[in-house]
């Protein structure tokens, strides 16, 4: 059984991460900050119910998603279960060349990525349908396994898995749309491009 | 491309994950290491997922939410007061 007095030692080390998925879920801070606050304020209270030598990040992040579904989500008025449109397989990095070739052959891909900005990264994940946005946010950006990520939502291992890969297209069609809204994608004219190389 | 290609590409996900068998994930890096087309895609998307992690992960806490925070714990019937707080007093907060 754990001592609620080791909880503020052990735990608090969680809360950076813990508030920027709160802002992925909530999308606006007041509500991710309420949320944090819950989170810990629960969690302080059935500390004694947590079984040391399991995950407590995972534990915090189970009681912040529950506490998000149970209170925050309703609030939001937006709905809760939508399908996404059907996305090809690789869909950003088979338009890679383009986009390359637009930003002014940028050959690196870690460089490349850097041409999306936070905000921009963020937008996409959080515009995502729900069912699909909790999913990508455990794996991608708090990184649980599918298991854990199973156990947080309460959905299927299977379900844990269709969701990430159709969630994780659908941000890649997003990010694509914003680099094409910013120009980024725009066939590059030989003539502009001979004279940037001179 | 091989078929060896269209599996690797079909399990890159699963392969970032750490979600594939030894066998698959043995069998997908060898061919990694031969095949400079699907070497690229996997190197894209591996980046593609830090750089997701990592901007998404980019905001600073608000002033005072660590403090705030600390004050509940220290005196969590106090911070139920008034903070417009949701808990329902449920005694597994991990469920429903």
């Amino acid at each position: 059984m754990a001592e609620r007095e080791d909880f503020a030692e052990q735990a608090m080390e969680f809360a950076p991460q813990l508030y920027s998925s709160a802002l992925r879920m909530t999308r606006n801070q007041a509500d991710a900050e309420d949320l944090v606050q819950d989170t810990y304020l629960r969690a302080y209270r059935s500390f004694h119910t947590f079984r040391e030598g399991t995950n407590l990040r995972a534990w915090l992040f189970r009681i912040m998603t529950n506490a998000y579904i149970n209170a925050y989500r309703a609030r939001q008025r937006r709905p809760t279960e939508t399908d996404l449109a059907d996305v090809e397989e690789l869909y950003l990095y088979r338009r890679l060349p383009t986009l390359q070739q637009a930003a002014g052959g940028l050959s690196a891909e870690d460089a490349f990525l850097d041409l999306f900005t936070d905000d921009e990264v963020k937008t996409a994940l959080e515009d995502l349908p729900e069912n699909f946005r909790l999913p990508v946010l455990l794996a991608d950006v708090d990184g649980f396994a599918y298991k854990e990520i199973a156990e947080i939502l309460d959905i299927p291992v299977g379900t844990v898995m269709s969701r990430l890969h159709r969630g994780r297209k659908a941000m890649q069609a997003a990010l694509y749309d914003y680099a094409e809204a910013r120009g980024l994608t725009r066939a590059t004219d030989p003539a502009e491009q001979a004279s940037q190389d001179q | 491309m091989s078929a060896d290609c269209n599996e690797t590409l079909k399990e890159l996900d699963r392969f970032l994950d750490e979600e594939i068998s030894d066998e698959a994930r043995q069998h997908i890096h060898g061919h990694l290491e031969g095949c400079g087309d699907c070497l690229q895609a996997y190197e894209f998307h591996a980046e593609l997922r830090a750089a997701i992690a990592r901007k998404c992960l980019s905001d600073e806490m608000p002033d005072g939410l660590m403090d705030r925070l600390q004050q509940c714990l220290s005196d969590p019937a106090g911070a139920m007061d008034g903070t417009g707080s949701t808990m329902d007093g449920s005694a597994d907060p991990t469920t429903a």
